[in-house]
C-alpha cells in the first residue's frame, strides 16, 4: 500500500517541482483538442443528421403497400418516440374542365415530424404570382386541399377553388411551395397535394389493388430512434420496409460520410501529435528520474516495488490530465458551437457523453503506451549509477516501448477513424514515415557531422551536439516532422480538400432535372432554351430496362427475398445509358474503361449496386428493353459520387449497342431563384415531361460543407496548440543538456552570441530537416487521403515544399531559441550545483 | 617556490558576502571575505565541509553573483560587467578545474581542449590542443569521449583545458576529491608542474592538508569567514 502513497508524493512533488509540465501539457492540449473534435463532431453529425431527416419528414419512416399493424406504432410510441402517419397514392384531381394525375398525401396530425410545409400566402393564386412564402401551420383542416404549383398551374385554379377528388369535393386553401418529404426519385414526379388523412375515406380512392403507400413517421432523440428501427428490421413484413435518410438520398448520405471522415480526420491528426509530444516528454522523465531510480534500488527498493510505483503514478497523472482535457474540450466545443451558430443558424442537439470517455480512453492509451514502457525501463536502473553516472541510460529497449506506443495509437487509429481502410491508411501512412524519416534524418546526421572537421566554430558545436545526440536528434527530427506533417496535412492539404470539395458542388451545380424527354422533344427544347438565351443543357439518353438474367440464369425478386433493397432494383427498371467517356465524378474501382470505338458488347455498372445484386466483373447481364433482350458482360465496376448531383446511371454500355432501342433522355441544369418562371413555362409547353427540382437537397449539402469547414478551421486551432506542445516537448527533450553546456561554455569564456550561433546551428538543421520531412509526409498523406479516402482527386501542391521547409526551420529555430534562453542569463554556478 | 609578487594583486576581493534564501529564512554563506593574491602565488582554501569554500572559488571566478562586496581580476570589477563580459574576461584570464571535471560530453577530448581557444578566437587551437594532451599524457586518447575516459583522464583533460589558454589564474575546487590517492597526486603534480611552467597563479580548495602546505599560503574558512 505504501508503495501508493509514495508514488502520490511523488507525483505531487514532481507536480510542484514543474517536472511535469511537458508531459501534462501535451497530454492537457491532446484530450481537450480530441474531445472538443469529438463532442462538436458528435453535434454537428446529430444536427446534420436531424436537419437532413427534414428532407424525409421524419427520423425513420417505416413503409408498406397494405396497411401498417398497429405494433410499429405502439413499439414506438412506448419508446417516447413521436409518430404521426400519411397515406399516398396517385389519384385524378379535377375542376370540371380538365383532369390532373396528382399524388396525394393524406396526412395525420403532427406532419410533419421534421422540417416544414412551406406554402404561399392565401391571397396569392396562379403561377405567376411572387407570394410571401411562409411555414403552413398544422395540415389541411377536413373538406380542404393544398395543391402545389404544377396542380394550381394545370387545372388553372385559384385559392378558394373548389376540386373533385375521388367521392368527394375538397377547397383548395393554400399553394404548397415546399414540402419536407417531396422525393427525388424518377417516379411520382407529377403534381402533388396534400389533405387530412380524415378525408380519406370518403374519397373512397383507397379500394383493393390501388397503388398506396402506408408510412408511419417516426422521430426522437437518435439513440431511441436507433433502436426502434432494429427492433423494427425484425420484423418487417415482405411488403414493408424502414427508411432513414441515408436509405433515402444517396447524395445526402455521401456528404454527410463525407463530413465524418473530415473530422474524424483532424481528431487523428491532433492524437499523433499528442502522441509524438508525449514520447518526447516521456523521453525526458525517464532521463530525469535515472538518478532517483538508481538511489532507490541502491537503498533496496525491488524492481517490483518501483513498477507498482510507476504504474499508479501514471495511471493517476493520466486521469488528472485526461480529465482536465475533457473539461476542457467541453468547454471550448462549447464555444465553437455558440459561434457557430450565428453563422449557420442550426441549433446543435446536446453532446452525448461519449466524446468524454473516449477522451480519458485515448488519454490513457496514449500515456501507458508510450510513457509506461520507457518509464519501466527505470525499474532495472542498475544502482550503480550512484557511483557511476553513465551507466544505466536508456537504451534499445526504449525502441520496444515506442513500438508499444505505436501499436496502441494503430488501434486508436482503427477504433477513431470508424473506417478501417481510412485507418490503415493512415497508419501505413505514418508508420513509413516513421521508418524513412528516422533512416533518412539518421544518415544526414551522420553525414553533417562528419563534416564538422571541416567546419570552424560555433557551426563545429552545433554539429558535435547533434551528432553526439543523434539519437535523440533523430527523435526530435522525427517527432517534428510527424507534427509539422499533421499541421500540413491540416491547414495546406484540408484547405485543398474542402476546395476541391466545393468545387465538386460549385453555387451553379444543377438543380433541376429534366426526365421523360422524347425523341421528338429534342429540337423544340433546344429552342426554348434559346428563348431564354441559355444553351441547351447535354441531354443523356435512358432506356429503361428490367434485369431478367445474370450469366444466362434467369433473375426474380424471389432470389433476393432476404434483401427488400435488392429486391426492389429487380422488381424495378433500371435506367440504361451509353457513352464514351467516363464521367468526371465516376471512378473506376475494378476493371477497366473501355477504349474509344470498341465493338466488344460491354457494361459498366455502380459498385454498390453490383454488391447489393451479388454482381461480380466478368458477369453477363441480360436485360429486357421493351421486350427485346440486350445482353452485355461487365468490364467495369464504378464508383459514383452521387453528391454531385450529375446525371448518373448504374449501368452504362459504349455507344453503338443500344441506339436502336426506344430511348427518352434526361437533363440537369442550373435555374437561378429568380428565373424560376422558366420552369413553369416548361411545365406548360412540354407537360410529359417530368421536372425534378434538388435546389433543396444541393442547399443542403452546401451548408453542410460549409458547416464542416467551419467546423475543421476552429478545430485546428487546436492541431496548431498541439503542434507547439510537439515542438515545446521536442526542445524541452533536450534542455537539461544545453543549460549544462551553456554553464560550461560560460565558464570557458564564451559569449552570449557564440553559444547562441551553436544552438541556431542545431536547431536550424533539426527544423529544416523536420520540414522537409513533413513537406514529404504532407503531400503523400493528402495524396492518399483525397484518392482513397474522400474520392477527390487532389492535386499536389508545390509550396509545399516552400512553405513546410521554411515553417519548420523558423519554427524550431525561434522556439528552440526561445526556450534556452533562460539557460543564457543564469549564473553558471548554480546550473552546474543543481545538475552535477 | 619561488614567487615573484608584484604590486598589485591579480585576485582582489572587498567585503564580499553571499547570502541566499532558504524559504522563511536568510543564510549568510560568505560574510565580510577581504583577501589578495598577487601573481605567481599558489593559495590553498582549507575548511570544514560547508564553510563556504566552493561559494567563494565559484565568486572569485565570476561564475555565481554576490550579495554585496566586490571581486577584481586583474584590476577589473567584475561584479560591473554584465555576464557575457565576464564570460569573455574569464576567457582570458583563468581557468577552472571542477572537481567532477564538468566535459562536454558531446566533444571528444581534443575538442574539449580546443574549445576555449576556438571560442577566443585563437589560431592554431588544434596544435595547442594536441601539445597539452600532449603534456598530460593523454596523446593517445585525443579522439575518445570523456565517457570513454576513466575518472582520472577526464580530470587530466579539463586540467589540459583549463591550460589551454595559458591563463594568469588557475582555480580548481577539490580537483582530487572524485579520484583515487595516487591518482590525486599525479594530478596535483602535474597542476603544480604546469603552474611552474606557464607561472599561473592558483588557487586550490582541498581538504588534503599535505596538499595545502606545499602551497604558498593557506586560507582557512569557518563559518563563511575567512580566519587568520
Ligand atoms: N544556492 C544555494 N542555496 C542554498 N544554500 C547554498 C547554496 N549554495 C551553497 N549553499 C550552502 O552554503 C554552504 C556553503 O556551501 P559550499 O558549497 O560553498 O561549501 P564547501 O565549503 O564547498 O563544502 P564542501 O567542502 O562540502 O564542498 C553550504 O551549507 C551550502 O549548503
Ligand atoms: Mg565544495
Amino acid at each position: 500500500m505504501n508503495h501508493f502513497l509514495l508514488s502520490f508524493r511523488m507525483l505531487r512533488r514532481d507536480w510542484r517541482a514543474g517536472e511535469l509540465n511537458v508531459l501534462v501539457l501535451a497530454l492537457i492540449i491532446a484530450i481537450s483538442g480530441l474531445t472538443t473534435v469529438g463532442f462538436f463532431a458528435d453535434r454537428v453529425g446529430m444536427a446534420l443528421a436531424r436537419e437532413s431527416n427534414q428532407l424525409l419528414g421524419a427520423d425513420l419512416l417505416v413503409m408498406s403497400s397494405k396497411p401498417l399493424p398497429p405494433h410499429f406504432a405502439e413499439e414506438a410510441e412506448k419508446l417516447g418516440l413521436t409518430i404521426s402517419s400519411l397515406t399516398k397514392f396517385p389519384s385524378m384531381i379535377s375542376n370540371g374542365d380538365g383532369n390532373l394525375l396528382t399524388e396525394i398525401k393524406a396526412v395525420a396530425e403532427g406532419y410533419p415530424l421534421r422540417g416544414r410545409v412551406h406554402v404561399a400566402g392565401r391571397s396569392s393564386s396562379g403561377a405567376n404570382a411572387n407570394p410571401g412564402i411562409q411555414v403552413a401551420e398544422g395540415i389541411p383542416v377536413p373538406g380542404t386541399i393544398w395543391a402545389d404549383e404544377k396542380v394550381m398551374t394545370r387545372l388553372d385554379l385559384k385559392i378558394g377553388d373548389v376540386v373533385d377528388i375521388g367521392a368527394i369535393q375538397l377547397k383548395v386553401t393554400e399553394l404548397v411551395v415546399r414540402e419536407p418529404d417531396h422525393s427525388v426519385g424518377f417516379i411520382n414526379m407529377g403534381a402533388r397535394a396534400i389533405i387530412n388523412t380524415q378525408d380519406l375515406a370518403d374519397t373512397e380512392l383507397i379500394q383493393e389493388g390501388s397503388r398506396v403507400s402506408y408510412q408511419l413517421l417516426v422521430a426522437g432523440d437518435m439513440k431511441t430512434v436507433q433502436q426502434f428501427r432494429t427492433w423494427a428490421q425484425g420484423r418487417l413484413a415482405k411488403n414493408q420496409k424502414i427508411e432513414g435518410i441515408r436509405d433515402a438520398r444517396p447524395e445526402i448520405k455521401a456528404a454527410l460520410e463525407r463530413a465524418e471522415k473530415f473530422l474524424s480526420l483532424a481528431a487523428l491528426v491532433s492524437v499523433v501529435l499528442a502522441a509524438a509530444a508525449i514520447a518526447l516528454a516521456v523521453r525526458r522523465f525517464t532521463l530525469r528520474h535515472l538518478d532517483g531510480c538508481a538511489i532507490m534500488r541502491s537503498l533496496g527498493a525491488s524492481q517490483k516495488q518501483l513498477l507498482t510505483m510507476y504504474v499508479s503514478y501514471f495511471i493517476t497523472l493520466g486521469i488528472i490530465a485526461s480529465g482536465l482535457g475533457c473539461l476542457i474540450g467541453f468547454a471550448a466545443q462549447q464555444i465553437l458551437a455558440h459561434w457557430l451558430t450565428d453563422i449557420v443558424e442550426t441549433a446543435l442537439p446536446w453532446p452525448t457523453w461519449w466524446p468524454a470517455i473516449h477522451g480519458l480512453l485515448v488519454g490513457l492509451v496514449l500515456l501507458v503506451g508510450f510513457a509506461l514502457p520507457p518509464v519501466l525501463n527505470l525499474r532495472s536502473v542498475p544502482a550503480l549509477r550512484v557511483l557511476r553516472r553513465d551507466v544505466g541510460l536508456p537504451n534499445a529497449h526504449s525502441l520496444w516501448g515506442y513500438g508499444a506506443g505505436l501499436a496502441a495509437l494503430l488501434l486508436l487509429f482503427i477504433w477513431k477513424a470508424h473506417d478501417l481502410k481510412l485507418g490503415l491508411y493512415i497508419v501505413a501512412g505514418f508508420v513509413s514515415a516513421i521508418v524513412v524519416f528516422g533512416s533518412v534524418g539518421w544518415l544526414l546526421i551522420k553525414l553533417l557531422s562528419n563534416l564538422r572537421h571541416q567546419a570552424g566554430g560555433a557551426w563545429r558545436y552545433g554539429l558535435a551536439s547533434l551528432h553526439r545526440r543523434a539519437a535523440s536528434s533523430v527523435l526530435q527530427a522525427v517527432a517534428l516532422g510527424l507534427g509539422l506533417m499533421a499541421l500540413l496535412v491540416l491547414t495546406l492539404i484540408q484547405d485543398d480538400l474542402i476546395n476541391d470539395w466545393n468545387a465538386s458542388l460549385p453555387p451553379d451545380a444543377p438543380n433541376h432535372f429534366l426526365v421523360n424527354i422524347q425523341a421528338d422533344q429534342l429540337q423544340p427544347l433546344e429552342e426554348f432554351f434559346q428563348q431564354y438565351a441559355m444553351e441547351r443543357p447535354p441531354l443523356f439518353p435512358m432506356i429503361r430496362g428490367r434485369l431478367i438474367k445474370i450469366n444466362g440464369k434467369n433473375v426474380s425478386p424471389q432470389d433476393y427475398a432476404d434483401d427488400t433493397h435488392a429486391e426492389r432494383h429487380i422488381r424495378r427498371e433500371f435506367n440504361l445509358s451509353w457513352t464514351d467517356e467516363l464521367a468526371r465524378d465516376n471512378s473506376i474501382v475494378q476493371g477497366s474503361w473501355w477504349k474509344k470505338d470498341t465493338r466488344d458488347t460491354e457494361m459498366s455498372i455502380e459498385a454498390d449496386i453490383a454488391k447489393t445484386l451479388r454482381i461480380k466483373l466478368g458477369d453477363e447481364l441480360t436485360f429486357d428493353i421493351a421486350g427485346q433482350h440486350f445482353s452485355a458482360k461487365i468490364t467495369s465496376l464504378r464508383k459514383v459520387d452521387w453528391d454531385s448531383f450529375r446525371v448518373n446511371f448504374f449501368v452504362v454500355v459504349p455507344p453503338g449497342l443500344l441506339e436502336d432501342y426506344p430511348a427518352s433522355y434526361i437533363t440537369s441544369f442550373y435555374v437561378p431563384p429568380s428565373e424560376i418562371a422558366m420552369i413553369h413555362e416548361l411545365v406548360r409547353m412540354f407537360p410529359n415531361i417530368l421536372v425534378v427540382d434538388v435546389a433543396l437537397v444541393i442547399g443542403q449539402v452546401q451548408q453542410m460543407i460549409q458547416q464542416v469547414s467551419e467546423a475543421i478551421k476552429f478545430v485546428f486551432i487546436f492541431t496548431v496548440l498541439a503542434g507547439f506542445a510537439v515542438l515545446y516537448a521536442a526542445i524541452a527533450a533536450t534542455q537539461d543538456e544545453r543549460i549544462y553546456e551553456a554553464a560550461i561554455f560560460r565558464t570557458l569564456g564564451a559569449r552570449r552570441e557564440q553559444l547562441l550561433r551553436a544552438w541556431a546551428t542545431e536547431f536550424a538543421i533539426l527544423g529544416g530537416l523536420s520540414g522537409l520531412f513533413a513537406s514529404a509526409g504532407a503531400s503523400g498523406l493528402g495524396y492518399v487521403i483525397g484518392k482513397y479516402a474522400l474520392h477527390l482527386d487532389y492535386t499536389f501542391n508545390p509550396w509545399i515544399w516552400v512553405i513546410g521547409t521554411s515553417i519548420g526551420l523558423t519554427g524550431v529555430l525561434v522556439g528552440g531559441l526561445l526556450g534556452t534562453r533562460a539557460a543564457l542569463s543564469s549564473p553558471p554556478l548554480l546550473t552546474l550545483r543543481k545538475i552535477a | 617556490m619561488a614567487n615573484n609578487e608584484t604590486e598589485q594583486p591579480i585576485v582582489r576581493t572587498h567585503a564580499l558576502t553571499k547570502q541566499v534564501n532558504t524559504g522563511d529564512q536568510q543564510l549568510t554563506i560568505l560574510q565580510n571575505i577581504d583577501l589578495n593574491i598577487h601573481m605567481g602565488e599558489a593559495v590553498a582554501i582549507i575548511g570544514a565541509s560547508g564553510s563556504g569554500k566552493s561559494t567563494l572559488l565559484g565568486l572569485l571566478a565570476g561564475l555565481d553573483l554576490p550579495t554585496s562586496g566586490k571581486v577584481h581580476l586583474d584590476e577589473v570589477d567584475i561584479f560591473a560587467l554584465d555576464e557575457d563580459q565576464r564570460a569573455a574576461l574569464r576567457g582570458k584570464i583563468l581557468g577552472f578545474v571542477f572537481q567532477s571535471f564538468q566535459l562536454l560530453p558531446a566533444l571528444t577530448a581534443l575538442e574539449n581542449v580546443m574549445l576555449p581557444l576556438e571560442l577566443m578566437s585563437v589560431g592554431n587551437a588544434e596544435a595547442t590542443a594536441r601539445r597539452l594532451l600532449d603534456r598530460v599524457g593523454l596523446a593517445l586518447r585525443l579522439h575518445h569521449h570523456p565517457k570513454q575516459l576513466s575518472g582520472g583522464e577526464q580530470q587530466r583533460v579539463a586540467i589540459a583545458r583549463a591550460f589551454a589558454t595559458a591563463p594568469k589564474l588557475l582555480l580548481a575546487d577539490e580537483p582530487t576529491g572524485n579520484l583515487d590517492s595516487a591518482t590525486g597526486i599525479q594530478i596535483i603534480e602535474l597542476m603544480f608542474e604546469l603552474n611552474r611552467e606557464h607561472g599561473t597563479t592558483l588557487v586550490l580548495v582541498t581538504h588534503d592538508e599535505a596538499l595545502s602546505k606545499r602551497c604558498s599560503r593557506q586560507l582557512r574558512m569557518a563559518d563563511g569567514r575567512l580566519m587568520q
